[in-house]
């Protein structure tokens, strides 16, 4: 582990205890999604458009109605229509995203949906739904859909962002720019210059955890609503836009979430679950099947990025012109913007211009990915980066360094960064024995990095002392890969005692204060800043019942491991379970709460080393050796720390590799399965080698950056550079695939 | 005054100015003043939720304190995963 | 619809219940015998979620109709701990923090397990390819691998 600064003696940050919800997860007591069954409780099924793209004439639900067992059956028509309420139109696209009104805008999107006695009751019934369809046109990739003449998605979609505005409609949603400097200058100063062209597919998140909700509703209009979210707050307000009611009429409790990686930050089941279980007068319990997850959630886009940059002959970056343009899938709000403000984030380049576009197509909706929009921009420039250091035989690591961000550069999206640790996550590979291990035949090794802003936004969290001096710890932040461990790491710092006398808890959206999703890297962060505030209180209060018991000023007394101490030792010291045993007689029950909108969010970067072996004869592509070094800030709980990292690069693997969504030409997606939809296994793989590096954020009281989603930013270019390094292939096209390498060495050899 | 900063995406409404001096002690009060100098650009700024003040973000930043000659950047919004 | 009476050994006990014909294993141990450690990731057998030993045979439940498990021995997650304390591989992924979501957490245990009964002193690649069958999104594997070689080096030394 590379630590740049010293380790201020913490007794349990930074340690490696087990996880406080590790038990019910080795022994199948952990409630996911699916997990719960109320009395009475109906199971519904979702009626789904075979379309990309239609008018839905009519739709008649008698004979589905009429079926066995069955006790509700909606349709869009059960909604309100928040369009024709003049509601904001983010709000409008959730809506007849969940359910749709008069058009279908891909395979996948839901009609209606019913409600039976038995899982086979309902799967029958929704096959008996009558819907008519009239066919329409459909765009399936960005320049499909950018076309002259392209059938329009929505028709009255004019692209913001572009001055004048175009008076026709388009399926280009938005258009972002971000520019410095002279190109031109930029490019007549450089040695080198390379231009390239890149593509990749829509990729699936691939949480193996379906979504899953159960709602019973209330004849008063309350319902009560569990589900697998990476944010049961969000649940409650989206489900309530789509619904029309108030968010104080629905509870939601988080269920366990098996996984979400930004793919479970949005709804699709929730409202229609509320409507059914109103309708019906039971509980409603709606799961997806996995070839649902693959036809109607997620994925993130497809895109087409075209990059030039050029370098002086000692490696200095000149100039920098991007063109991009993400797949947004059936409604505006492609990750393009993300993708526009990372791509040539890590470095420090005079000259730019950076222009990109939000495109609609007959896809799913696209939802987050870990850092969305980020890895396929990142894919392209570190390719790019790549060859300008091999024209001008520089070592990889080295032209980054050469141009690395560092405190005080203009980020290319704006302002200045703060202290941040890119030099030395670049500096850590460097270090590392992998960096010189010896390569053999048809081996080859790529360097890559990325940048991801982290976020902050809103948390709370509670902190009750319990009546024999341990603690429970209230966040209402799902748990998806750790972070009750790191919640109690930071109270048990705070507060000084044991890591095991600490019960972290994720409460439901009535027990807590509101917090944002768990997403953006956010939650050791911000809700982790939250417990810490909450318990400063604690201590504070401690403090002041310890001066009153011994009759002295708040300042007379330190909370010092876990006791109140008198500075001259005057008094015998108050433990927290000696203060805890007697609240009653010194103010009643010690608690303490906090909510904050996090400040001082700590951008991160990762950069990685890619070792493969690419079979000449089959194009079949192995990594053989891995390492991610990342700048943590701080890492908290250093075991999910490096979860995260090692998980974040094999998804990148699989998204370099293997994954991609295929259509066929009617729009019908071919490989909605984990058959066809190959996500790596263990036998793919080698170790995930893994270099915390520390360089904490100023920011944040105990150093914290965020550390889930930059590890999935550089994957794709080390794994594309090695693949070149290995076999002098230039691969442009994500996934690459063997057929495609394959293809790639037999027109070089030609 | 702190001096704010336009992405190039924003100067359609500047009228391609890149930046400008602005006094106010609150994003809030920043954003209103814009708005007066450049009319349009509040709604546009508050629907780009992100700020950064001297190199920090603030996401919903309306009641953030601005020092003098404070660094001003509004970014586009961006979601996590 | 009539429904199919049947009896099992599931996690040391003799257990009945009623199954439609086309019900699967995984669907009568989740809903009828109320053992929801085992989970539906795919229902079409690719990703190991719901792997459950069956007379020792490490299986995807969902892949087996209810029915078919009339008379066998079966043994799920929730019967991997004995008497109270956790077998190596439970203990091995705590302690080597082996899981992140822990939806995938249970397949890969039984999984796991099936290779030891059979393997006590696996490679690192046989580990690898005994638990090709089972996803994790969230790991990596890495934790996981590192996981079964500790559970299997402490099993050898008891």
């Amino acid at each position: 582990m590379a630590i740049t600064e010293e380790n201020p003696g913490y007794k349990w940050v930074g340690t490696r205890p087990i996880r406080p919800d590790g038990l019910e997860k080795v022994t199948g007591k952990a409630r996911f999604g699916a997990d719960l069954a109320l009395p009475g409780m109906l199971h519904g099924k979702v009626v789904r458009s075979p379309h990309a793209h239609a008018e839905i004439v009519s739709i008649d639900t008698s004979a589905a109605e009429a079926m066995p067992g069955v006790k509700a059956v909606i349709t869009g028509a059960d909604f309100p229509d928040l369009a024709a309420n003049g509601a904001h139109a983010g709000d409008i696209d959730v809506a007849t995203n969940t359910i749709a009104r008069d058009k279908v805008l891909y395979e996948g999107h839901v009609v209606a949906a019913v409600a039976a006695i038995t899982r086979e009751q309902a799967e029958a019934a929704a096959k008996a739904v009558e819907i008519t369809y009239e066919v329409l046109p459909h765009v399936l990739t960005v320049d499909e859909a950018m076309a002259d003449g392209a059938p329009l998605l929505h028709d009255g979609m004019i692209t913001k962002g572009v001055d004048p505005a175009p008076e026709d409609p388009s399926n280009i949603a938005s258009k972002i720019l971000h520019e410095r400097g002279d190109l031109d200058q930029g490019f007549g100063e450089a040695d080198s210059v390379v231009e390239r062209e890149f593509t990749t597919k829509p990729v699936h998140q691939g949480y193996i955890e379906p979504h899953a909700a159960v709602a019973d509703a209330n004849s008063d209009g309350r319902a009560n609503l569990w589900c697998s979210s990476q944010g049961h707050f969000q649940m409650r307000a989206y489900t309530a836009t789509v619904l029309g009611v108030s968010p104080g009429n629905i509870k939601v409790t988080a269920a366990e979430i098996g996984g979400g990686f930004g793919g479970k930050t949005v709804i699709y089941l929730e409202p229609l679950a509320v409507r059914l279980s109103q309708r019906a007068g039971r509980p409603v319990k709606l799961v997806m099947d996995r070839d649902e997850v693959f036809r109607a959630t997620g994925p993130t886009s497809g895109t087409r990025i075209k990059v030039k940059m050029g370098a002086t002959k000692d490696g200095k970056m000149t100039a920098a012109e991007v063109w991009m343009a993400y797949e947004a899938g059936a409604y505006a709000g492609s990750p393009v913007g993300a993708a526009g403000m990372t791509a040539i984030a890590c470095y420090d380049i005079p000259n730019f211009v950076v222009e990109g576009y939000d495109v609609v197509c007959n896809k799913p909706r696209v939802a987050a990915y870990r850092a969305p929009g980020a890895p396929m921009a990142a894919f392209a420039v570190e390719s790019v980066v790549d060859e300008l250091a091999r024209n001008l035989e520089i070592d990889p690591i080295d032209i980054r360094l050469a141009n690395a961000a560092v405190e005080g550069t203009q980020a290319s999206y704006g302002p200045k960064f703060p202290r941040i640790g890119f030099v030395e996550t670049l500096e850590a590979i460097k270090d590392h024995p992998n960096y010189s291990e010896e390569l053999g035949p048809n081996q080859g090794r790529g360097v890559s990095a990325g940048f991801w802003f982290n976020a902050g936004m809103m948390s709370s969290a509670t902190v009750h002392i319990n009546e024999n001096g341990t603690a429970t710890v209230v966040t209402g932040s799902p748990d998806i890969g750790g972070s009750r461990q790191s919640m109690a790491l930071m109270a048990a710092e705070e507060l000084g005692i044991p890591y095991e006398s600490i019960k972290p808890v994720v409460a439901d959206t009535e027990t807590v204060g509101f917090n944002d999703v768990t997403g953006g890297s956010r939650v050791t962060l911000a809700t982790g800043a939250a417990v810490v505030d909450a318990c400063r209180l604690v201590v504070e209060d401690l403090r002041s019942r310890a001066a009153k018991t011994w009759d002295v000023e708040l300042d007379q007394v330190e909370w010092v491991e876990g006791q109140a101490q008198h500075i001259d030792g005057a008094q015998p010291p108050l433990s927290l379970g000696d203060l805890a045993k007697k609240s009653g007689r010194t103010g009643g029950p010690i608690s303490a709460n906090a909510s904050l909108n996090s400040r001082g969010v700590g951008a991160g970067f990762s950069t990685q080393l890619c070792d493969v072996e690419v079979d000449p004869e089959t194009g079949v592509t192995r990594v053989i050796r891995y390492l991610t070094a990342q700048d943590a800030g701080r890492a908290i709980s250093p075991d999910y720390v490096e979860g995260q990292m090692q998980g974040g690069v094999v998804q990148g693997i699989g998204w370099a590799l293997n994954e991609e969504y295929i259509h066929d030409t009617d729009g019908v997606m071919e490989n909605p399965s984990f058959l066809d939809y190959r996500i790596p296994v263990a036998s793919d793989l080698p170790m995930i080698d893994c270099s915390i590096v520390e360089v904490p954020n100023p920011a944040h009281p105990y150093g914290v950056r965020g550390v889930g989603e930059v590890g999935i930013v550089p994957p794709m270019a080390a794994v594309g550079n090695a693949i070149n390094d290995a076999v002098d292939v230039r691969m442009t096209e994500l996934p690459m695939s063997p057929i495609k390498v394959l293809e790639a060495i037999t027109d070089q050899s030609d | 005054m702190a001096r704010v900063h336009f992405s190039a995406g924003l100067r359609e409404l500047t009228g391609g100015q890149a930046e400008v001096d602005v006094e106010g002690s609150t994003v809030r009060r920043i954003v209103a003043e814009l708005d007066e100098m450049f009319p349009g650009i509040g709604e546009r700024l508050s629907e780009a939720s992100s700020v950064a003040i001297d190199g920090e973000i603030f996401t919903d930043a309306e009641l953030e304190p601005v020092e003098e000659n404070a660094e001003v950047h509004f970014l586009d919004i961006f979601q996590g995963g | 619809m009539s429904r199919t009476h049947i009896s099992a050994v599931i996690n040391g006990d003799e257990t009945e219940f009623l199954t439609e014909d086309g019900t699967s294993l995984l669907n009568a141990l989740r809903d009828e015998v109320g053992l929801t450690g085992a989970k539906e990731g795919c229902g079409t057998g690719d990703c190991g979620s719901c792997s459950v030993l069956i007379d020792d045979r490490v299986t995807c439940a969902c892949l087996v109709f209810a029915p078919e498990a009339d008379g066998a021995t079966i043994v799920t997650v929730e019967g991997l701990a004995t008497s109270g304390e956790l077998h190596p591989l439970q203990q091995c992924f705590l302690e080597g923090a082996a899981l992140q979501c822990g939806i995938c957490t249970p397949g890969f245990l039984m999984a796991a397990k099936a290779l030891l009964d059979r393997n006590p002193d696996p490679t690192e690649t046989e580990i690898r390819y005994a638990l090709a069958g089972n996803l994790c999104r969230c790991t990596g594997y890495d934790k996981i691998i590192r996981a079964v070689q500790e559970a299997a080096r402490e099993i050898r030394e008891k």
